[in-house]
């Protein structure tokens, strides 16, 4: 902790899985999120997929 | 959130940084368009559709897929006629809500923020370059990420798997497994994806559901890598229906006639050519860092590794190289979703760590207006039917519908509406309600899955409890489905009303519901992943107590001396217990044992024994890391000469090694056989490194590793390169010929069959290092006492193998390290992390929300059978002791999820739901028949 009054907001680059979950349990606590995306919508690459190893589940 | 925006800028240090964001024009406006389709309907340029690989068409305007989020449409400029020709906007003639922005510009946002995460993703493997697989020129030669396409129903051909040339359903499909990854010669991906064996399985098995038992599907390999959990046994059930597994690297495709079937030329592992037909060729293709990822992480100034991910320490595997600054997911380095998800939560632990102090001020909670007391009055329903542009008034009669609802017993108001869901009318509602008294709304437009929220939301604005809502979903479920029969339609429509205006009529406003947390937790095990998790938490300002079995803090980990990138491990587990002893809010209890808990999250009680005398700790998070360690085998003669070694044994006594001059590793002892039909995951990795070692201090010492398949996954695959350079000899083994140790005056004998040379082999060793799997501990009672499920391993079982990788079905408890799964030290570290993130998410609030749409118990009712208690999944009803009266059931709302099991399975009815009671449900269901 360099700064004694850091601001308490978070930038996460990239919406796919990743970004997304870092998003949101930085906003449940307590952070405010900006998540930037590059295309025009959220999901990246997981969207793309069928099923999911090693339950077959649905990507969606 | 912010899309179609990349930084361009950055400025500051850690806790202060000043970000520019380059936002382009998406040439619609998101508060207008409402997603309807028309433009898209309408629009006449066609262009190729990058979200299914390039196998569809989509329009000039679109959305790139049917959930989007946000789910609002864009403008591909590049391909649009009226931006290339200057004439068409039929897009903007058509838009019912006006909301085409042809001025649209680029604009430059600057964000003053604390921490930056770098989540940029990877991108899959292109193999134009490769004409030996041919996929520029073969139709039927196709990348995984296509066939991934090809499978989905929302894919290109609706998930009818057909191939390219010609339409005809495949029955020979081959995957070629390690494109672009483990290849130094024709690219320069040395690294192994680590995920591709896995997704190759899985879509070979998909394939098979889809083409049926006929269907013949073949991988080709070199080694398999299914080292994560449970991936094993998905390997082992493919094996079983038929997917065919070939150890081999195909050399050349050719096209065997106009249909264009494929001849494929491998060698076999006896060492013959064989020429075979496919009618497809999946490429299973690697991954590579997205370039949009290493553009940012330039930007931002962050240092990246050979191979362009972004460089990390094992013992910091979220941190980069600039403070402030933290990355997850496969721009980190090739990994799969459960990891990706770990780190990120990883990521957003640490930024949490860095910015405590200012958690909570830049957010702030929504202030409704008070609920009007309206649940005795007599029902005033308000109806609002949706045209949804013309999704639904373009089919249905929505002004019969309306007439039609007027009619029903207590609607007091009915409107039209041509977007119930647009913002003004979101106004005109809230003014409505207040206006007409009315004290129950019904929607009848879209489906709640998406829009209920929003609506809720409104009548919230006007006073009204949450729950005084029904929807009627007159789109997806009638007119989208009859949209050739219009009259149908519109009786169906009307049928759907009545419904919801029937259950609407008995809706009760259901009070919220929340619990206090105690802003402590509770960590189970002082391992690494036990200390980390502590200390993550702690330095964020919340409490945690260490609960340790034995006398001393470290773990498994005190027995290991180097992570895989060569980190020292005894002096970071020295600085790491340090620091967990030196922290004030940490405390540690060794000699210390759990025998008892209760509770919920934010409310958790666990009782401790230390030294005969018990403590009972109140704590609002779980974290469990209760670890694992090497299995000890009597197989290979273990046990029974001092030769014969397991583990860090050899590397833990030196002297040993000394006179050696023959060494021979057996990986897979006691894993991925009967007993334990997993992979441990970290062996093959460790018996390289300790190879490795051993060649470069004595180069004259033989070295061996007898193997089944090398998991040397992602950028670890450079060791077992390393390996072989250093003339360390691999010897393959399989199950049924497994290699043979016997003792000899002068040391000892390894028998082994040589899969190249067809051959038996006999070594001559003064040491062989046995790599045992790596079990669970004994976590039957852990289990038992916070009622969480264990797999067939006894290791715990997440709440969802692929989103939840650290959560429990049941909240406020998290799992981290080896009492998950077989890990490494910075997987263990970054899961650790990643529970105390989670925990973090309970922690920081003063009280909890839960949905109060939870299972009530009438005790009146209730004989005290239990069965209740016994379906529930989330130890939400207990079984109390009614002074004599038996037991009755009692509900613990704070863990309830309101899935309805207990209340299905009261033999006396006993239970309701709240919000889906009985006479609820049947208002709606006799409304049907009427």
């Amino acid at each position: 902790m360099s700064n004694s009054s850091p601001i308490g907001s978070v930038l996460v680059v990239g919406g796919g899985i990743t970004g997304m979950q870092s998003a949101l349990d930085l906003a449940e606590s307590g952070y405010y999120v900006y998540l930037i995306e590059q295309s025009p919508a959220i999901g990246g690459a997981m969207a793309q997929l069928d099923k999911t190893f090693p339950t077959n589940d649905c990507s969606m | 959130m912010i899309t179609l925006s990349k930084v361009t800028s950055i400025t500051g240090e850690e806790g202060n940084f000043t970000v520019t964001v380059k936002k382009y024009p998406r040439y619609v406006d998101m508060d207008a368009c409402i997603a309807c389709g028309t433009c898209a309907e309408k629009c006449p340029a066609k262009v190729v559709d990058e979200f299914n690989e390039g196998l569809a068409k989509r329009k000039a305007i679109y959305v790139p897929y049917a959930q989007a989020v946000p789910l609002k449409y864009a403008i591909d400029r590049d391909n649009c006629i009226y931006f290339q020709k200057g004439r068409c906007r039929a897009c903007e003639k058509f838009c019912p809500t006006k909301a085409i922005r042809f001025d649209d510009v680029e604009t430059d946002i600057t964000l003053q923020v604390g921490s930056v995460i770098l989540t940029a993703g990877f991108t899959p493997f292109n193999p134009a370059k490769f004409d030996n697989y041919q996929h520029a020129r073969f139709p039927n030669v196709v990348t995984s990420m296509e066939f991934e396409r090809i499978l989905s129903a929302g894919g290109p051909f609706a998930g009818h798997v057909k191939r390219l040339s010609d339409g005809v359903e495949p029955k020979k499909i081959a995957w070629l497994q390690c494109v672009g990854s483990r290849d130094m010669n024709r690219c320069d991906n040395p690294y192994c994806s680590s995920v591709c064996c896995m997704y190759a399985i899985k879509e070979s098995v998909i394939a098979k559901e889809h083409l049926g038992k006929d269907f013949q599907p073949t991988i080709f390999y070199m080694d398999m890598r299914t080292h994560g959990k449970d991936f094993e046994k998905y390997y082992d059930r493919a094996r079983e229906e038929g997917v065919r597994f070939i150890r081999s690297r195909v050399h050349t495709i050719t096209e065997v006639d106009a249909s264009g079937t494929l001849n494929l030329a491998y060698v076999s592992d006896t060492g013959k050519r064989v020429e075979e037909e496919f009618d497809m060729v999946v490429l299973s293709v690697g991954m590579e860092p997205a370039q949009s990822g290493i553009d940012a992480a330039n930007i931002l100034g962050i240092e990246l590794n050979p191979y362009r991910f972004v460089k990390t320490a094992d013992t910091s595997p979220v941190s980069t190289s600039r403070k402030g600054i933290y990355v997850a997911g496969s721009l980190q380095g090739c990994k799969d979703i459960p990891q990706s998800v770990v780190e990120a939560s990883a990521a957003a632990c640490q930024a949490s760590v860095s910015l405590s102090s200012a958690r909570g001020t830049l957010v702030r909670d929504k202030i409704f207006p008070a609920e009007l007391h309206v649940a005795a009055d007599t029902p005033r329903i308000g109806v609002f039917v949706c045209n949804c542009g013309i999704n639904i008034g373009g089919i249905a009669d929505v002004p019969a519908v309306a007439a039609y609802a007027k009619t029903l017993p207590h609607v007091a108001y009915v409107e039209e509406d041509l977007f119930a869901c647009s913002q003004d009318t979101q106004e005109k509602m809230v003014d409505v309600i207040k206006k007409e008294k009315l004290n129950r709304i019904v929607v009848a437009a879209c489906t709640p899955r998406t829009h209920e929220p929003l609506f809720q939301e409104t009548i919230r604005n006007a006073g009204l409890n949450a729950y005084l809502f029904e929807m009627a979903n007159i789109r997806n479920q009638c007119t989208w489905v009859h949209s050739q029969e219009k009259d149908k339609a519109t009786a169906k429509a009307k049928d759907l009303v009545r419904m919801a205006i029937s259950r609407a009529s008995l809706l009760e406003p259901i009070p919220d519901l929340s619990v206090p947390v105690s802003k402590t937790a509770l960590v189970i095990g002082g391992g690494i992943a036990g200390m980390t998790a502590a200390l993550s938490l702690a330095n964020q300002g919340f409490s945690a107590t260490i609960v340790e079995k034995s006398g001393i803090l470290g773990g498994a980990a005190l027995d290991v001396l180097h992570t895989w990138k060569g980190e020292d491990v005894p002096s970071y587990l020295n600085d790491l217990i340090r620091d967990v002893s030196a922290n004030s809010n940490i405390t540690v209890l060794l000699n210390a044992e759990v025998i008892d808990a209760s509770g919920f999250v934010g409310n958790f009680e666990t009782k401790v024994r230390r030294n005969d005398s018990i403590q009972t700790i109140l704590h609002g998070a779980t974290i469990i890391a209760t670890g694992g360690k090497a299995a000890r085998v009597d197989e290979y003669g273990y046990g029974k000469n001092p030769r014969i070694t397991r583990w860090h044994d050899l590397e833990n006594n030196p002297e040993m090694l000394a006179d050696a001059n023959s060494v021979v590793f057996i990986q897979c002892v006691g894993s991925r056989d009967e007993n334990r039909p997993y992979c441990s995951r970290i062996c093959c990795t460790t018996s390289m490194m300790q190879a490795i070692a051993i060649r470069e201090k004595s180069p004259d010492t033989s070295v061996f590793i007898l193997y089944r398949d090398i998991r040397t996954f992602g950028e670890r695959e450079l060791l077992y390169k390393k390996a072989r350079e250093l003339g360390v000899v691999f010897i393959q083994y399989s199950l049924d010929k497994k290699p043979v140790v016997t003792e000899t005056p002068d040391g000892l004998l390894v028998d082994v069959f040589d899969p190249v040379l067809q051959q038996p082999l006999q070594i001559q060793a003064d040491l062989v290092n046995l790599a045992t799997a790596i079990e669970s501990a004994p976590n039957e009672d852990i289990a038992g006492f916070y009622k969480l499920p264990l797999n067939a391993e006894k290791f715990f079982m997440e709440a969802h193998a692929k989103l939840r990788p650290v959560d429990f079905a049941s909240d406020g408890i998290f799992v981290c390290g080896l009492a998950h799964y077989p890990k490494p030290i910075d997987e263990s570290i970054a899961q650790a992390m990643a529970a105390a993130g989670r925990a973090a998410t309970v922690l920081s609030k003063t009280a909890i929300s839960v949905s109060p749409l939870v299972s009530k118990v009438d005790t009146g009712k209730c004989i005290g059978c239990g069965l209740c208690a016994e379906v529930c999944p989330f130890g939400a009803i207990i079984l109390e002791d009614a002074d004599g009266k038996g037991y009755r059931a009692k509900n613990i709302s704070a863990s309830c999820k309101g899935c309805g099991l207990c209340a299905a399975s009261c033999p006396q009815k006993a239970i309701e739901m709240l919000h889906f009671k009985d006479e609820q449900i049947l208002a709606a269901v006799c409304a049907a028949g009427r």
